[in-house]
């Protein structure tokens, strides 16, 4: 591999690039799903390919093959060669990268047990205990089970000098009880929702989120849920546990420090940012409180790697620091444009991607709380957990969410359970209302895989840092109709 | 391109290595492009050659799936072996029954040669023509314009052999300036049907009109979707509850509702991809001949998509709406139609007192699946109709509405039907459509 991704940066030098990268990468994934006590799907799969990057005539151009023959790794150099002539027939000028040391280097990531060392039977014993205690609670309809398990291996060559190998071992997953009657559907996840928690270690991560030990309550509040009073429509104070406050951060804060949504070009798609460049240093974006960064180094965390896919190192970027807007993900075209040098956060899906701005850990810091000091500090109020649904305009300043499950706050106590919960604000008055965040104690990343950006689409994997914090003044119970 | 005789010859060598009760192999390459432009300059231009295999092993209940990405003879077998090895280690699956049995595939069109050699120079050229009309019209382009061709063969060890070629092409367009933007897109198989200016002019008239928009209170207003906000709404509903697996599991609003009346007498919904106005294609990815669909006929719910596993549970046969396997989310309608009506989008607008218009919807997602209820923003094109005209420009606003409700509620529906994605719709106008902030 390292010498097929030195050829396609030579075999493009030679075509007439005047930057080239490239990037081969040999994967295997393997999915297990459960359902009502049966395997429901098994799949193991291997994918290998190699992705080149030039810059031709001060334009970009890219190509992904899956075929690693010699000459169709040459045939794919000399294509991307002519699609970035293509580009640059219409191009405002010529693309210029920021300055970056070519780096020689290997990275891994750190586990204790290869999770493709461990038998599938024993996989499968874990998701079906888990299932089978889900289904002993009566009322629910449906008990899943989810492992998501991948190796990765990874060579990057750069015409500048750069030489890198990383290889990193992911783990994750999820349970879910889902229970549907009195015309309601209802589901519950552990540890969290959609892909369930993930994280660049071993199968002792999977072992550590004791699916068994949380099934039977997951099952009994799914069915709960059934019967629960809907969420009242109100202004009140949110206390938002950790994956639904990572979900809140990728989509208000991450999102919209991406430097390439700033800059327009994903406005087509997904869409542009409020956070434009004259707001840097300038925007209050949440209280003094409120302290985000990305952070690509955190050990074991889903967005932690060694290098970006420019070889620029794995770093840490303040992003919003006591309430003030301060810094953007960037790459190192983007990041020249502002005069700073690359954040590393350009990260490809896999081989037949184009590098592009991604969230790398885009963490809330601690603070001085803890969950309990919080509720016991509210009079009135919600706490609610776990992500059901999610939307948020081009902008990434209107947002509504929906959590699976909530419970309310009456004088300092968590009182009844409280079904179809969603709460609705904009980004800065939400982040300004902040007045609470839990400390280093209750502060844990979690592993995020379907983060959807780019065309093609590109679904990433990243992480969040939170603990858990108090909103002033929310708005909550937003339905069609008032309940 | 692989041709039918080599794809054919590589699923069946990888069925010839199943030591198994019954196996299925998918063999799906592509070959796919995109341009992406914005700030009227090309700032992505990307190309991509791919191929997977993938072999579903049955031993009894028992089932596993490998896939690969190299299709070499050598290859393709490995990954068969590696299916049943992973079949004989997996748990049962007591509601498996059987992979399907082959059925006469109908011939279909789904090739465009033009799309499959499109080249980089033709699409930065079509492009060009985009950046003109903005720049005509004062405004900024951006957008992509792709290109995709591919070939599937599916076949199983009961008899399935399955092949056809297909292509793909896809242009989407937002034209916007200081102070505001306008949207259109197309989609086609074929891409010489494509005049990109016709599109771009649509998309730099929404972004002129647009200028000087105002806010509006939230409430509840009467609207007229254009097709691309009605496709995304149908696509909604069929992510909510337009499948077997969910009206099985009982999380469809349809579970229990077949036979009733669920919207207004004037929706008819089905799916149908073997219709030549959409993405024709001949079956699904188990080699089922994919059938048209009745879901609902004049405000009736007559039924749900099916794939074998869904099918065999309630002893009927497969409509040809599965994914590939593994596929714990169950089948699923991509190729939706509704009924066109008589009015002009003229009538509508005439007809309205006041009311919302709007381009398309933003980042929907659901809020209750069995009342339907979704939520999203407006986005590139929002107007206020006060006495039978369009009066003014509006901000964008977000909506939170139970899609049944909306569907109860259609005033008139447009005579005019568009492919937008997995749909081919009419414009609506509705009555009492909600908008939360």
């Amino acid at each position: 591999m390292k010498k097929l991704v030195h050829r396609a940066v030579s075999r493009a030098r030679s075509a007439g690039a005047t930057y080239a990268d490239a990037r081969a990468i040999v994967t295997r994934r393997q999915t297990i799903n459960t359902k009502n006590g049966a395997a429901e799907g098994i799949a193991d799969a291997t994918d290998r390919g190699l992705g080149i990057r030039v810059i031709a005539d001060g334009a970009w151009g890219f190509v992904g093959t899956s075929s690693l023959a010699p000459a169709d790794v040459d045939d794919a150099a000399d294509l991307a060669v002519r699609i970035a002539r293509a580009s640059a027939t219409l191009a405002s000028g010529r693309v210029e990268l920021g300055p970056q040391e070519p780096i020689q280097a290997e990275w891994s990531s750190q586990y204790e047990v290869d999770p493709f060392a461990v038998p599938l039977e024993k996989k499968l014993a874990l998701l079906l205990d888990a299932d089978k205690l889900m289904r002993e609670v009566p009322g629910v309809d449906v008990a899943t089970g989810e492992l998501n398990l991948v190796r990765e291996e990874k060579w990057f060559a750069s015409s500048d000098g750069a030489d890198l190998i990383q290889s990193r071992i992911q783990s994750g997953g999820m349970i879910q009880a889902l229970a549907q009657g009195n015309g309601e559907v209802q589901r519950r996840s552990y540890p969290s929702s959609l892909d369930g928690d993930n994280a660049n270690r071993g199968w002792e991560f999977v072992e550590g989120m004791a699916f068994p030990a949380n099934a039977r309550r997951t099952g009994e509040e799914a069915v709960a849920l059934l019967t629960a009073d809907p969420c009242p429509s109100k202004t009140t104070t949110l206390i938002l546990e950790g994956s639904q406050l990572a979900l809140q951060v990728h989509e208000s804060c991450g999102h919209p420090t991406e430097l390439d949504r700033v800059f327009g070009t994903e406005r087509s798609y997904a869409g542009a940012s409020f956070l434009t460049t004259d707001k840097l240093n300038e925007l209050r974006y949440g209280s003094d409180l409120v302290n985000l960064y990305a952070d690509a180094t955190i050990p074991g965390a889903m967005g932690t790697f060694g290098y970006d896919d420019e070889g620029v190192p794995a770093q840490r970027t303040d992003l919003v620091k006591q309430g003030l807007f301060s810094g953007y993900l960037s790459s190192r075209e983007t990041a020249a444009r502002l005069g700073i040098t690359s954040g590393g956060a350009m990260r490809a899906s896999g081989w037949d991607r184009l590098p592009i701005i991604r969230m790398t850990n885009i963490n809330l810091a601690p603070g001085r709380s803890s969950l309990d000091e919080m509720i016991r500090e509210t009079d009135d109020g919600i706490y609610a957990a776990t992500t059901k649904s999610w939307s948020i305009d081009d902008l990434r300043l209107d947002f509504q969410f929906a959590t699976e499950i909530a419970w309310e706050i009456k004088n300092g106590q968590l009182g009844r359970m409280l079904r179809n919960t969603t709460y609705q604000g904009v980004t800065p008055q939400f982040w300004g209302n902040c007045d609470a965040i839990a400390g280093r104690d209750e502060w844990r990343p979690w592993g995020i895989l379907n983060c959807g950006k780019g065309e093609p689409i590109q679904v990433m994997w990243v992480g969040h840092a939170v603990a858990p914090a108090r909103f002033r003044s929310v708005r909550i119970g937003i339905g069609a109709r008032p309940q | 391109m692989l041709g039918e005789t080599q794809s054919l010859e590589l699923v069946k060598a990888a069925l010839a290595a199943c030591d198994c009760d019954q196996a299925e192999a998918i063999l799906h390459s592509t070959n796919s492009s995109l341009t992406r432009f914005a700030e009227s300059t090309i700032h992505q231009n990307v190309a991509e050659r791919d191929a997977m295999i993938s072999v579903r092993a049955v031993l009894g209940k028992r089932i596993g799936v490998a896939r690969g990405n190299q299709i070499t003879k050598d290859e393709v077998q490995s990954v068969a072996r590696r299916a049943v090895e992973l079949a004989r280690v997996s748990a049962e699956d007591e509601r498996f029954v059987s992979l399907p049995e082959p059925r006469p595939l109908p011939d279909i069109a789904s090739y465009s040669g033009a799309t499959a050699s499109s080249t980089p120079e033709q699409r930065a050229d079509s492009v060009r023509a985009i950046v003109d009309v903005a720049g005509a019209n004062g405004c900024r382009a951006s957008g992509s314009l792709s290109a995709e061709s591919a070939e599937i063969a599916v076949a199983n060890s009961l008899g399935i052999s399955a092949y056809a070629p297909a292509t793909e092409a896809g242009l989407i367009a937002l034209l916007a300036d200081d102070e505001s933007s306008g949207y259109a897109e197309w989609h086609g198989l074929d891409i010489a049907t494509l005049d990109p200016a016709e599109i771009a002019d649509i998309a730099a008239g929404k972004c002129v009109d647009a200028h000087g928009a105002e806010a509006i209170d939230p409430g509840e207003y009467t609207v007229i979707l254009e097709p691309l906000a009605v496709g995304d709404m149908l696509s909604m509903l069929a992510y909510m509850g337009l499948d077997a697996l969910s009206v099985q599991e009982g999380r469809s609003f349809l579970t229990g509702r077949i036979g009733e009346k669920v919207t207004g007498e004037n929706i008819t919904i089905w799916d149908d991809a073997t219709d030549p106005r959409g993405l024709a294609f001949p079956f699904d990815w188990e080699g089922v001949p994919r059938q048209k669909v009745s879901i609902i006929e004049n405000g009736v719910a007559r039924g749900v998509v099916y794939d074998s596993y869904t099918a065999n549970k309630e002893g009927k046969q497969s409509t040809g709406h599965a994914y590939p396997a593994p596929n714990p989310y169950g089948p699923m309608p991509g190729h939706l139609f509704l009924a066109s009506g008589p009015a002009t989008l003229e009538d509508m607008i005439a007809s309205t007192e006041r009311g919302i218009f709007v381009t398309r919807f933003h980042y929907t997602n659901v809020v209750h699946e069995k009342q339907t209820i979704f939520t999203g923003m407006t986005r590139d094109g929002t107007f206020l109709i006060e006495n039978g005209k369009i009066t003014s420009p509006l901000k964008n606003l977000r909506f939170t509405q139970s899609i049944v409700e909306a569907l109860s509620n259609v005033e008139l529906i447009g005579r005019d039907s568009e492919l937008v994605p997995r749909a081919h719709v009419p414009t609506l106008k509705i009555a009492n459509f909600t908008f939360t902030s």
